[in-house]
């Protein structure tokens, strides 16, 4: 039976079918109006998308803990197709709809090459990203999970900078490599159990030696996704040459496949697996959110500094949800929901001014906010975000997963909330830095002197991210609220199976 | 009036070999001019061939000689399709070139009658006979373009290769014979013990090198790179596919059914084997700079894939190999097909540098390389990851986990020379225009692509049971 999960996902592959067709049957002379075509078809397919997830979202129940809307149709031995969500996906679903429309509007004028298929890519890559958080199918997961790579590769490889292919290949090996341990890892466990069918492997219980390799064939593809140190080294790459868009989509949604996966998997499936590897978990997140703040302050490239921005808040959200406990596990979702709308819109900030100059040298500007008042105030906003101002959605993410590793059921959460405090002030030091040269003083560099503040259509982008990012703040219960009746569930199974 | 049992159970073999037969006799009185004819009507005998292969019945034949199983029908309705769009491919190749010959449809017709043998054989004689009908058949193949130095260095190589891997194999027959006092793979089983003699054991080492030779397995590999490279295109479409099917599964009988007891002895051969192979494949890909060598080290690594899932034995293991090979050969004659079909100025496109920038010059062709190309890789949701899939859960199903690991690392090495072929493609500037391209390739290498992806989907519910039916019923007749 197709539910609205199915609808949902596969949405935006009219959008696809429509800008093929629009191709195949446009004559040379019409291609100033594929061009314009495409775009309207893109935005108003992300937009019927947003629309079916709203939807889902109204009508999902968050009193019921396991999964819903779930369809199941028989397909081959190997695999079925399962789809289903539950409180923790379901506002992944909603994340990535939510930005995709932005992401479009963002392209609208920075791409004029190939534009058809650009948006062919994002469009594809909006089915692949909303599947991995739908399917309840090992192989359906891995399908959606792994095909995402080919999209992202061709958007930073044919769209992005100069470095792009050095960029494209990194992202692409580095991924693969770690998610095909994780194939690996699925095969074993289908021919252990007999079934790919993720709510039935819940159950299953893995013998303790099994799990242990399981669990680190999942950590390999999980944590290079994250990316969790000392992996990361592919994301400030990537998230550099990839065209302002792809940022925004790396950080926003394909980084959190990674915590997503952590959670749907690594915990309620390997949990003695995972009491094992908590220190692990923790020594690792304490490193990262520590350890690349402090890169991040050395970076003179804005987008680097905020790609290892990212590497640090992830550390908050591993941290988090290894905690063992409600309130860490709640504030790694909640951490990693903010999270996709803060560096999103972080990176949109920075496509705003590369537009203008196409250059993101930290040195070049200075003393934006006597041009550009506006966009100071929006890029003020969303690196208080960042720093996590009380207010803003980042400080809840940050202060949750840091009570909850405080009172971490196992391994040593004490020492393990203390170090992540600190990353709290380094990411002040960097991100107010950063802000202070970039906007504050006097205009120095002549080429600066002509430079526009933001158009309609950049405001309109950046309306939406502004009230997400306010609303979470202040009232974090839109997001706590759903997820709270599954997280439970799944903190509470898991220190049952793990003897907490 | 009714056949006897025997001449059922070969009439698709009857067919295609009286088939070749007539239609060199009407080559011969048409000239070259009857090119056209003769490709179509061997088209229409190889359909011909696979409705009584596929719906006839099952059975042994011959005193167990000539088999026909599920495997065997599974096999050749895949063997007689190639070869019909080999033929096709073909055709409208020499016709571009102004040189129509008879004898290429004849040979395609003979190889496929060989192929046929291979994978109906009960017996270590019907299964040599059936490795030469065939191998000679594509050694001509190889050298067709006699004027060509290249090709016909090919052929030399293939012709003296293979007669030195026949050698082995009829070597590896004779002390299995020996020692085993039949030739029949259920009177061999019957005869080898759990631990066999050491004559035994050479014998199966010997057999296992030789076949080794047909499936381009490395340590004996060596021909492979230059006879793709130097081997007309669409030749080496026909040549990458089929003969290595037939060879797999040939592979399969002569070790599921010859040796079930001595699993233990011939496995470790045969993971060795697939472990080089994959090394090999992986590593010596990454040097090179024209597609068609590329493509052949890519299929010593596909080789060492299927060989590690036939090294899990029956059943999960052969209906793994038959999966992963008929989903390969599909994407690999797709890919030819799209090199066929690609020239610059009436230049063949053969290496990276001619394929820069090829999406904007043909966006079809380079879309469906790109498919073939993630494909190759195992990326989901393209068939190649399908593939992949069946390999690597038969082997771990049969607790090989430390082959399935290194056969998932050299992937994704081999990753990147798939990955520098999409560059190539999508990222570079173009050099100037390419050709139009003809409708027969073209059309043969769309389809495999759709065929890749989305048709793979549903035909996935349709494969994976007849390829286990095939693997459960493999042997008994």
């Amino acid at each position: 039976m197709v539910g609205i999960l199915t609808l949902t996902t596969f949405a935006p592959l009219i959008g696809v079918a429509a800008i093929l067709l629009l191709k195949a049957f446009a004559k040379p002379e019409q291609a100033e109006s594929v061009k314009r075509n495409s775009r309207w078809i893109a935005l108003a397919t992300t937009i019927a998308t947003l629309a079916l997830s709203i939807l889902l979202v109204a009508n999902f129940d968050s009193k019921e803990p396991g999964f819903q809307f779930v369809e199941h149709l028989p397909w081959f031995a190997g695999a079925d197709y399962r789809m289903g969500v539950d409180g923790i996906s379901v506002l992944f679903v909603l994340l990535t709809a939510f930005l995709m429309p932005l992401c479009i509007a963002a392209s609208w004028k920075s791409i004029d090459d190939r534009v058809a298929e650009y948006f062919i890519a994002f469009l594809l890559l909006e089915t692949l990203m909303i599947g991995v958080f739908c399917a309840l199918d090992l192989i359906l997961f891995y399908i959606f999970f792994e095909g995402g790579l080919i999209p992202m590769f061709l958007i930073i490889g044919i769209w992005g900078g100069k470095n792009r292919v050095y960029a494209a290949y990194k992202f692409f090996l580095y991924t693969l490599l770690g998610s095909i341990l994780m194939l690996g890892a699925i095969l074993v466990m289908a021919a252990t159990a007999h079934t790919t069918s993720i709510p039935e492997l819940m159950a299953y219980k893995f013998a303790p030696q099994l799990q242990t390799w399981l669990w680190l064939a999942f950590f390999a593809s999980f944590a290079v996704k994250m990316p969790m140190w000392p992996v990361h080294t592919w994301l400030p790459d990537a998230h550099v040459e990839a065209p302002t868009a792809g940022s925004v989509i790396l950080a926003g949604i394909m980084l959190k496949m990674g915590g997503y996966g952590f959670l749907r998997f690594s915990l309620p499936m390997f949990p003695n697996a995972s009491v094992m590897f908590t220190p692990l978990i923790f020594a690792m997140s304490v490193i990262a959110i520590v350890y690349t703040s402090l890169v991040a302050f050395r970076q003179t490239d804005i987008k680097k500094l905020i790609a290892y921005s990212s590497v640090a808040h992830m550390g908050f959200v591993t941290m988090g949800i290894f905690s063992g406990n409600v309130i860490g596990v709640q504030g790694a979702v909640f951490q990693m929901i903010s999270h996709g709308i803060i560096s999103g819109a972080l990176f949109l900030c920075v496509g705003v001014v590369y537009d203008r100059m196409h250059t993101r040298e930290i040195a070049f500007y200075g003393g934006l906010v006597t041009r550009m008042p506006w966009y100071a105030a929006t890029f003020m906003l969303f690196t208080m975000g960042n720093v996590g101002l009380p207010g803003t959605s980042g400080f809840v993410g940050e202060i949750l997963t840091m009570t909850g590793a405080y009172g971490a059921t196992w391994g040593s959460g004490t020492w393990t909330a203390l170090f992540a405090a600190t990353g709290v002030i380094l990411s002040a030091v960097y991100a107010l830095t950063l802000y202070r040269r970039v906007i504050f003083g006097q205009i120095v560099n002549p080429k600066l002197a002509a430079i526009t503040d933001m158009d309609v259509r950049e405001v309109a982008i950046f309306i939406p991210l502004i009230v997400g990012a306010l609303v979470l703040g202040v009232y974090p219960h839109f997001v706590l609220g759903v997820t709270e009746a599954s997280v439970t569930r799944l903190v509470d199974t898991w220190r049952l199976a793990a003897g907490g | 009036m009714t056949l006897p049992f025997e001449l059922q159970i070969s009439s698709p073999e009857l067919i295609v070999g009286v088939g070749a037969l007539v239609l060199l006799l009407v080559g011969a009185f048409r000239g070259d001019k009857g090119a056209g004819l003769v490709s179509v009507l061997a088209g229409l005998v190889l359909i011909a061939a696979g409705a009584p292969a596929a719906v006839g019945p099952l059975g042994a034949a011959f005193h167990g000689g000539f088999v026909e199983d599920q495997a065997s029908v599974y096999a050749k309705v895949a063997i007689y399709l190639m070869s019909a769009v080999a033929v096709v491919l073909g055709n409208g190749w020499l016709a571009r070139l102004k040189s129509g010959k008879f004898e290429y449809p004849v040979l395609i017709l003979l190889a496929a009658l060989g192929m046929g043998m291979m994978v109906s054989a009960g017996d270590l004689i019907s299964l040599y006979v059936g490795v030469e009908l065939q191998s000679l058949a594509l050694y001509v193949l190889a050298a067709f373009r006699r004027d060509d130095a290249k090709s016909s260095e090919a052929g030399l190589k293939y012709f003296v290769l293979g007669a030195l891997s026949s050698g082995l194999l009829l070597y590896g027959a004779s002390l299995i014979y020996g020692f085993a006092g039949s030739t029949r793979f259920p009177d061999i089983a019957h005869a080898v013990a759990a631990t066999p003699s050491t004559g035994v054991i050479f014998g199966i080492v010997f057999l296992i090198c030789g076949l080794a030779f047909k499936v381009s397995a490395a340590p004996f590999h060596m021909w492979t790179p230059d006879v793709y490279e130097g081997a007309p295109t669409p030749v080496v479409a026909f040549i990458a596919a089929a003969p290595k099917l037939a060879a797999m599964v040939l592979f399969a009988r002569a070790m599921v059914l010859g040796f079930p007891d001595a699993i233990e002895q011939w496995r470790q051969v045969i993971v060795a084997v697939a472990g080089i192979s994959m090394a090999v494949g992986a590593f010596a890909g990454l040097a090179q700079k024209n597609l068609k060598r590329l493509l052949a080290y890519s299929s010593i690594l596909n080789i060492g894939y299927a060989l590690m899932a036939l090294s899990a034995g029956a059943p999960g293991g052969v209906q793994a190999m038959l999966v992963f090979m008929v989903l390969y050969m599909i994407d690999v004659t797709g890919v030819f097909a799209c090199l066929t079909a690609l020239s610059r100025n009436g230049k063949p496109m053969e290496s990276f540098a001619d394929m820069a920038g090829l999406s904007k010059e043909n966006p079809a062709m380079a879309m469906a390389l790109t498919v073939f190309s993630f494909s190759l890789m195992g990326i989901p949701p393209f068939s190649g990851f399908w593939a992949k899939f069946f390999a690597f859960k038969a082997a771990l199903a049969a607790g090989e986990w430390q082959i399935a690991v290194f056969g998932l690392v050299t992937s994704v090495v081999a990753a990147f020379y798939y990955l520098r072929l999409v560059k190539t493609m999508w990222f570079d500037p173009a050099p100037g225009q390419v050709d139009r391209t003809p409708w027969d390739a073209k059309a043969i290498g769309l389809a495999a692509a759709l065929f890749s992806f989305p048709v793979v989907m549903p035909f996935l519910a349709l494969l994976d049971p007849w390829a286990r039916a095939a693997a459960q019923a493999f042997g008994f007749v």
